[in-house]
């Protein structure tokens, strides 16, 4: 067994895991209506495959990856599409997301399987398959996974770092999957093996999940792989993936830079069985397990449809009479789902039912103390307090200084501050202000680049005319010349037939543009008329031009 | 329904449990100091406490803020008692008052309330009081005065005549003073001779307060309350100056563990300097802080005209906080070498 890191600064807060981890994953029924928001993970948005009216087979997909940051979507059962439209999102917000709203058709009819044997394929088709199964990171953080198999350029990959840790109170679906579902784990993170070929493997769980480890150790025996599993020590946020890897490897991935590029590169347990299922089986991503526990009569594990709105799946958890709200993910990093229609997604990886009593209301905020607790906590060792308090003065350049963007939010400062201050609310504010003020600001250059560009131009073309009309007047004035074999007024005269020659063709354009008719009809005398009117015509048909073209450019 | 925000789950800490522990880790010094002068310790404490609260609550008010979760918070007590403790026990109660009532409206919520203010209080108090009447803050209790408590009480309350022989010297004013009136024909060791005096240590009695103070401190430490740096720093400071002094001249310099035990040393390195709004904030600030705090306390003492350091030195690293604070910042994660 390798030796283990330490990670500064975490927290321990009481697990709350028991009650949800003692039955068997069981399978959610089938709703009665399905919600499938397009967008599931970071990257684009997957473009909708199915209209309103189509019926659409279980693992269809039905949003196509956009571009290769993307991840395909499908159908979790058969059935008929409702609609493609705007549906509540499981956001804080509260906002709506796009979604394919599928009424289900209760036969859960699949369509037609691809099995392949992963090691015949070459890597490119792998990741196709990850991407167009819409494979991502189940831990919570979505993140696409064929995109994460893309070994760094620079460096061989050191260490794959596979992330049962679970270190999130009240959550037990990645213990659940590697005390059952070992096997296809282990599968799994082969395949990602094969596709990054790292020195090492490592797989990482709490010490507080003995089953889970045993599992875990008889499953990689049993495939013959020389992955390590290794118990790491509890303390949140050890299942942060920078944390993880800190733990297995000794390395620190700071904010700016890739993992990969370190030498280091981390999947989740439930990723990974999902990968071999896609690959294997041919299966998409179209369920997960979700833990419901908190304050329900029933605690568990269950496989469900990604798509299931929250209201669906109240039947099962069983809420008592005082619950007042539904986190989705954990504790420490969820958030309260805005409405019961909400649908479960690819990050649900646990839905808590609060009640006043699991989740008191806060006490008042108190002035900070400068007592230091935060930064002791902090896995990223940055200084809490001096984030706050920069944060509450919008003082957002100080902000960066000390390294707001390293932080992960992952709430170990809040939960130990004795003055009950929302630290991570506090952060969370001046990323998203310093993210809109440099979205403003990219905006605003932008439009300066825009305006000094129109500005040259017009510059540009007065500059011309200028040229133009100052030569003008010297042919005026050369026949009156002695010099005529002086370069010059050649030079003007080839000007001034050029520019007279692009004023007729203007004129011609412009007219046609008025007078249909008037196509094809060469005109002597109009031609005449022009040349004679020089300058001047050329300056009216300019003009209508270089001004259009300025609001083209503004739009 | 009430908008709460992640993380749900939150440690069970406040600031007034933190004050709690600070005022039950003060118990064992008072106890000592009931045992060494009476309930009369008791009427202080209590004169203290009434001022400060009062003080805070009027503070409070005209700055509009809530009562009950400041005056609940503890703090005001907090300084109410490290004020008691640090002044002569005897001290008469309008002296009390003063200090605290400065404290807490000066030097706590003049400069913006609990968290704000740069300056420990209950040093600006003592520092403020001992400049103001050095006389008064110079008058410890004599031990064998054979004064019962209505005497004393009598003495706090001004209604008898402040008697030498009720009151003298702390034992490390009374060292300074036998040095210097000995103008080097009297040692150390002959000033320090009367048992009577100077006990085992550091002073009779008084030695055995700062041994309260110091298990109350520990208690602190292990608990987590505070922190080891700036205590252990310290009390490194203040022996590692009396100690190079005492090395090069024992006769004339007392050695460490009579500083260390004597006048403010153990309140100041596990009370006063650790208070985490006045005090540095970065592991390595914390240790330039602390032993500066006692370094600097033990020359102030020694060669100051002061009986005691430990309030000037204090207030003198306060001010340098922001800058210690500034060129101490810690490396964050994945940015070490
Ligand atoms: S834990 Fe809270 S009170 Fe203590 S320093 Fe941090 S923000 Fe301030
Ligand atoms: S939320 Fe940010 S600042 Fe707070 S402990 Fe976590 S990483 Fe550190």
């Amino acid at each position: 067994m390798s030796a283990l890191f330490q990670f500064n600064g975490g927290v321990k807060p009481a697990t709350h895991k028991a009650r949800s981890a003692q039955t068997p994953i069981d399978t959610a029924p089938l709703p009665t209506l399905l919600v499938v928001p397009l967008h599931q993970s970071i990257g684009s948005q997957p473009r909708p495959l199915v209209r309103a009216g189509e019926h659409v087979k279980k693992g269809q997909r039905i949003g196509a990856a956009d571009k290769w940051l993307s991840s395909a979507v499908h159908a979790p059962t058969s059935g008929k599409v409702l609609a493609v439209e705007e549906r509540v999102a499981a956001h804080p917000s509260g906002l709506s997301a796009l979604s394919i709203v599928i009424a289900p058709d209760g036969k859960d009819e699949w369509i037609e399987l691809e099995p392949f044997d992963p090691a015949t394929l070459p890597p490119e088709r792998v990741r196709e398959i990850l991407r167009d199964a819409g494979v991502v990171g189940l831990g919570g953080a979505v993140f696409p996974s064929h995109v994460k198999t893309e070994a760094a350029k620079t460096r061989a990959l050191e260490a794959l770092v596979i992330n049962g840790a679970e270190c999130e109170p009240f959550m037990t679906c990645d213990d659940r999957l590697m005390r059952e579902r070992a096997e296809g784990i282990a599968r799994g993170v082969a395949i990602f093996r094969d596709l990054l070929r790292p020195r090492r493997v490592l797989v990482g769980i709490e010490d507080n999940k003995p089953e889970a480890i045993a599992a875990m150790l008889s499953a990689v025996e049993a495939i013959g792989e020389d992955f390590t599993v290794v118990p790491v020590p509890t303390r949140y946020p050890a299942g942060g993936a920078k944390q993880l890897i800190r733990v297995l490897t000794g390395k620190e991935i700071p904010a700016d830079r890739r993992s990969p590029e370190m030498g280091a590169q981390c999947f989740n347990v439930a990723t990974a069985y999902t990968a071999w299922r896609a690959v294997a089986f041919g299966e998409p991503v179209i369920s997960r397990i979700v833990t419901l526990t908190g304050n329900v009569e029933r605690a568990g594990n269950w496989e469900i449809r990604l798509g299931t709105p929250l209201r669906e799946i109240l039947p099962l958890m069983r809420p008592k009479a005082d619950t007042n709200r539904y986190i989705m993910g954990g504790p420490m990093m969820g958030f309260e789902l805005p409405s019961l229609e909400a649908p479960i997604v690819k990050a649900s990886n646990c839905i808590i039912a609060g009640s006043p009593s699991l989740f008191p209301p806060p006490a008042p905020e108190m002035p900070c103390i400068r007592c230091g607790a935060c930064a002791r906590a902090c896995p990223h060792e940055l200084q809490p307090f001096e984030l706050y308090w920069f944060a509450r003065a919008r003082n957002f350049g100080k902000t960066q200084e000390y390294k707001l963007f390293d932080c992960i939010e992952c709430g170990g400062c809040s939960y130990v501050c004795p003055a009950r201050i929302p630290l991570v609310q506090y952060f969370r504010f001046a990323k998203s202000e310093i993210w809109s003020r440099e979205r403003d600001k990219a905006s605003a250059d932008a439009a300066k680049a825009r305006f000094e560009r129109r500005q040259a131009r017009e510059a540009r073309e007065r500059a011309e005319k200028a040229e133009r009309l100052a030569k003008a007047s010297e042919r005026k004035a050369a026949p009156a010349s002695t010099a005529p074999n002086d370069a010059a007024p050649d030079e003007t005269e080839a000007a001034r037939k050029a520019a007279i020659a692009a004023a007729i063709e203007r004129a011609r354009v412009q007219r046609e543009g008025v007078q249909a008719g008037n196509t094809g009809d060469p005109d002597a005398t109009r031609r005449e008329e022009v040349a004679g009117a020089g300058i001047g015509q050329c300056r009216a048909v300019d003009a209508p031009d270089a001004g259009q073209d300025s609001r083209r450019e503004g739009q | 329904m009430d908008f709460i925000t992640p993380p749900y789950l939150t440690q069970d800490i406040s600031i007034r449990r933190i004050m709690w522990r600070v005022l039950a880790a003060l118990l064992p010094g008072i106890a000592v100091c009931l045992w060494l002068l009476g309930p009369v310790i008791l009427a202080q404490l209590a004169i203290a406490t009434l001022t400060a609260l009062a003080a805070e609550g009027l503070m409070l008010r005209l700055r509009g803020r809530p009562l009950a979760p400041f005056l609940g918070d503890g703090s005001a007590v907090v300084t109410a008692w490290l004020i008691t403790l640090a002044f002569p026990p005897l001290a008469p109660w309008w002296l009390t008052v003063v200090g605290v009532a400065f404290a807490i409206v000066v030097a706590k919520h003049l400069y913006g309330g609990l968290g704000q203010n740069p300056f420990n209080p209950a040093m600006i108090a003592f520092a403020v009081c001992i400049v103001s009447f050095p006389a008064l803050m110079s008058q410890w209790p004599a031990l064998d005065a054979g004064a019962g408590f209505g005497e004393r009480l009598a003495l706090i309350l001004g209604q008898a005549p402040r008697l030498d022989a009720l009151t003298g010297a702390t034992p490390l004013d009374a060292l300074k003073t036998a040095l210097r009136l000995g103008e080097g024909q009297v040692g150390v060791a002959a000033a320090t001779a009367d048992r009577a005096v100077f006990g085992h240590i550091a002073g009779r009695g008084w030695e055995w307060v700062a041994a309260g103070h110091l298990v109350g401190g520990l208690w602190l430490m292990w608990r987590g309350t505070i922190g080891w740096r700036v205590p252990i720093a310290f009390l490194g400071g203040m022996t590692m100056v009396s100690g190079a002094l005492w090395l090069w001249q024992p006769d004339g310099f007392a050695n460490p563990l009579f500083h260390l035990f004597s006048g403010g040393t153990m309140l100041g390195a596990f009370f006063i300097a650790t208070d985490p709004v006045t005090g540095c904030t970065t592991p390595r600030g914390q240790l330039i802080f602390g032993f500066s705090a006692g370094a600097l306390a033990c020359l102030i003492r020694i060669f100051g005209g002061y009986p005691d350091g430990v309030a000037f030195a204090v207030l003198l690293l306060n001010l340098c906080v922001p800058i210690i604070d500034l060129y101490t910042q810690p490396p964050i994660f994945g940015m070490k070498k």
